[in-house]
């Protein structure tokens, strides 16, 4: 359908060029912002592939957890714009270098391979069609939970063992730290937490040894 | 397609034509959304105030219109005529992008947001097999307008405001993400309309009663229902929480620096989002547009009425919150999301799961 490949050449065309900007910028947070454009679309590509449920996870676990938290830090350096640039010159040969090889890298697979080959030898990707009655959603459950399910929950503890770490990595015990307790705090009650005392005319009042803790 | 053949008699329609006619009708439908939606922020802005004001023995807006009525409108003017500034030490191309992607996202939202389901079809833009995968996407987007805005103001409080913002935003919607699981496990579906439609069988049909409000998930699912209430509240910066803009500590957040149409589209782009969660909650746990009665008068009320009506109780119940409870500390605040709503809701994922697993009753 020519409007599917309207959209499909908007969403391409902003991916590239958003794509290239988090290179070119020279601010990181424009270059973060540009990321989450190229992130929009991508989920957009994966809607028109009819992955809808893909495009809504890519929303919701890059652009709306990773990139937020990418932002979070990128936003919190302080950058010295003379001696990004500096640091530029002294690093283009490596950069150069770097990218020049994975550019030949690309050209000689291309070339050996020609263009279009891999796509026309891959075998065609099981697609749920609207007929079938299951949802791109259920499909994936399905082969994701049966099929996969020991992948899965690997992938799960791998996460939860660097999540530990972090937190093994980061935390640290100090003395002294008052911290506020909320069911001692809410178990207070004016009989535990208030002392009421008759002070006689012309006398100071002693407090006693329990208020003074 | 039937429509536009029947007008313009036409039978095998020529593709341009159908594209053009598919544009002019979700064009439509959308200015027809946003419009509607910004009329009823208007008047919702204004309950919010009365509210507020009744709860403290004042009488509110009063002056413009009868009662006050006309009172959103007059701000409106008055935002709109005022000169917009920029601070001098501010990035501009990402300080007027903040408040447009706030009011966009937040807009956004709508799309999928089906208000009534009947003879005429449902009463939706985009009735996605995915919707409410979009509406927590969407919903999760909003933090990108704060963000923005308090690092592009380059100023310390709004900065401030943006970073508590990320976090609260971010720890809260796991919950609610988990909530929204529970829901989906005694649905079997996505589809926003299916969700609602799932309601009109439950507890008291299954006692023998006609279809009812005790059919929906807030009775089934009533520790899940408080969470996500609260859990809404936080996502929305609303007080109790809402600590991005408390403004004993940190004069009004992430948006000292704005003024006139941007600020303007920073409250909008709250506001839609705070009906956005009320209309999330109507749908998932109060019934969406199904009677609370299913018998002769009540069930005669079109359902959009009913929809309205509980999105607007949800608001009432949000205004009240606003207006009766003190601000949180930011530590209690982390404390309720990761330590009291995370275990809590995680367990009620596996215990609604076995109960549907083990009692037979998985849809």
């Amino acid at each position: 359908m020519a409007l599917t490949a309207v959209f499909f050449y908007i969403f391409a065309v902003l991916a590239v060029v958003s794509g290239a900007m988090v290179i070119i910028a020279k601010n990181p947070v424009h270059a973060v912002l540009f990321l989450i454009l190229a992130f929009f679309n991508a989920a957009g590509l994966f809607v028109l592939l009819g992955a809808e449920f893909l495009a809504m996870l890519l929303v919701i676990v890059y652009v709306g957890a990773v990139a937020v938290l990418f932002l979070f830090v990128v936003m919190m350096l302080d950058v010295d714009f003379a001696e990004l640039k500096a640091g530029f010159i002294k690093n283009a040969p490596v950069g150069l270098l770097v990218g020049g090889t994975v550019l030949a890298e690309l050209v000689a697979l291309f070339m050996a391979r020609g263009f279009g080959a891999g796509i026309a030898k891959a075998p065609a990707a099981v697609m749920p069609t609207a007929a079938s009655g299951i949802s791109n959603t259920e499909a994936l459950g399905r082969i994701l939970y049966t099929k996969y399910a020991f992948f899965f929950q690997g992938a799960g503890l791998i996460l939860l063992v660097a999540m530990v770490g972090a937190i093994v990595l980061t935390l640290r015990q100090r003395e002294g730290v008052k911290r506020q307790s909320v069911p001692v705090q809410n178990a207070r009650d004016p009989a535990t937490a208030i002392e009421i005392v008759k002070v006689p005319t012309g006398s100071a009042v002693v407090p006693s040894a329990e208020a003074q803790r | 397609m039937t429509t536009l053949q029947w007008l313009i008699g036409l039978d095998p329609l020529p593709e341009w034509l159908s594209w053009l006619w598919w544009l002019l009708v979700v064009g439509v439908l959308s200015a027809a959304v946003v419009f509607g939606l910004l009329i009823i922020i208007a008047f919702l802005l204004l309950m919010d105030r009365k509210v507020w004001a009744a709860v403290q023995m004042r009488r509110g807006p009063n002056v413009v219109g009868p009662f006050g009525l006309l009172q959103s409108f007059a701000d409106l003017l008055k935002f709109a005529l005022k000169e917009p500034l920029i601070p001098a030490g501010a990035d501009k191309g990402v300080f007027l992008l903040a408040p447009l992607a706030t009011a966009t996202f937040a807009l956004a939202a709508w799309a999928v947001i089906p208000v009534d389901q009947n003879s005429w079809g449902k009463w939706v833009i985009s009735d996605l097999n995915v919707g409410i995968l979009y509406l927590l996407a969407i919903s999760s987007l909003g933090v990108y307008g704060i963000i923005m805005g308090g690092w592009a103001s380059n100023s310390k409080y709004p900065f401030m405001g943006s970073l508590r913002s990320a976090a609260q935003m971010v720890s809260y919607e796991v919950s609610i993400g988990l909530v929204i699981i529970t829901v989906l496990l005694l649905v079997g579906s996505l589809n926003l309309t299916d969700i609602v439609n799932a309601q009109k069988t439950g507890i008291g049909t299954g006692a023998g009663l006609p279809a009812s409000a005790l059919d929906w998930h807030w009775l089934v699912l009533f520790p899940m229902f408080v969470v996500f209430f609260i859990s809404a509240l936080a996502e929305t910066n609303r007080p109790p929480f809402d600590l991005p803009e408390a403004e004993s500590e940190l004069v009004a957040g992430f948006m000292v620096e704005y003024a006139s149409t941007p600020y303007l589209l920073f409250m909008l782009g709250e506001y839609v989002a705070i009906t956005t969660m009320c209309a999330m909650t109507t749908i998932l746990f109060l019934g969406g547009w199904l009677p609370p009665l299913d018998i002769a008068p009540f069930n005669w009320v079109p359902g959009i009425f009913w929809f309205i009506g509980k999105a607007t109780f949800v608001f009432f119940m949000f205004a009240m919150v606003k207006a009766m409870v003190p601000r949180y500390r930011y530590d209690q605040l982390m404390r309720l999301g990761w330590k009291v709503f995370l275990p809590l809701s995680l367990v009620m994922v596996v215990v609604v799961a076995a109960v549907l697993q083990f009692g037979g009753a998985s849809p």
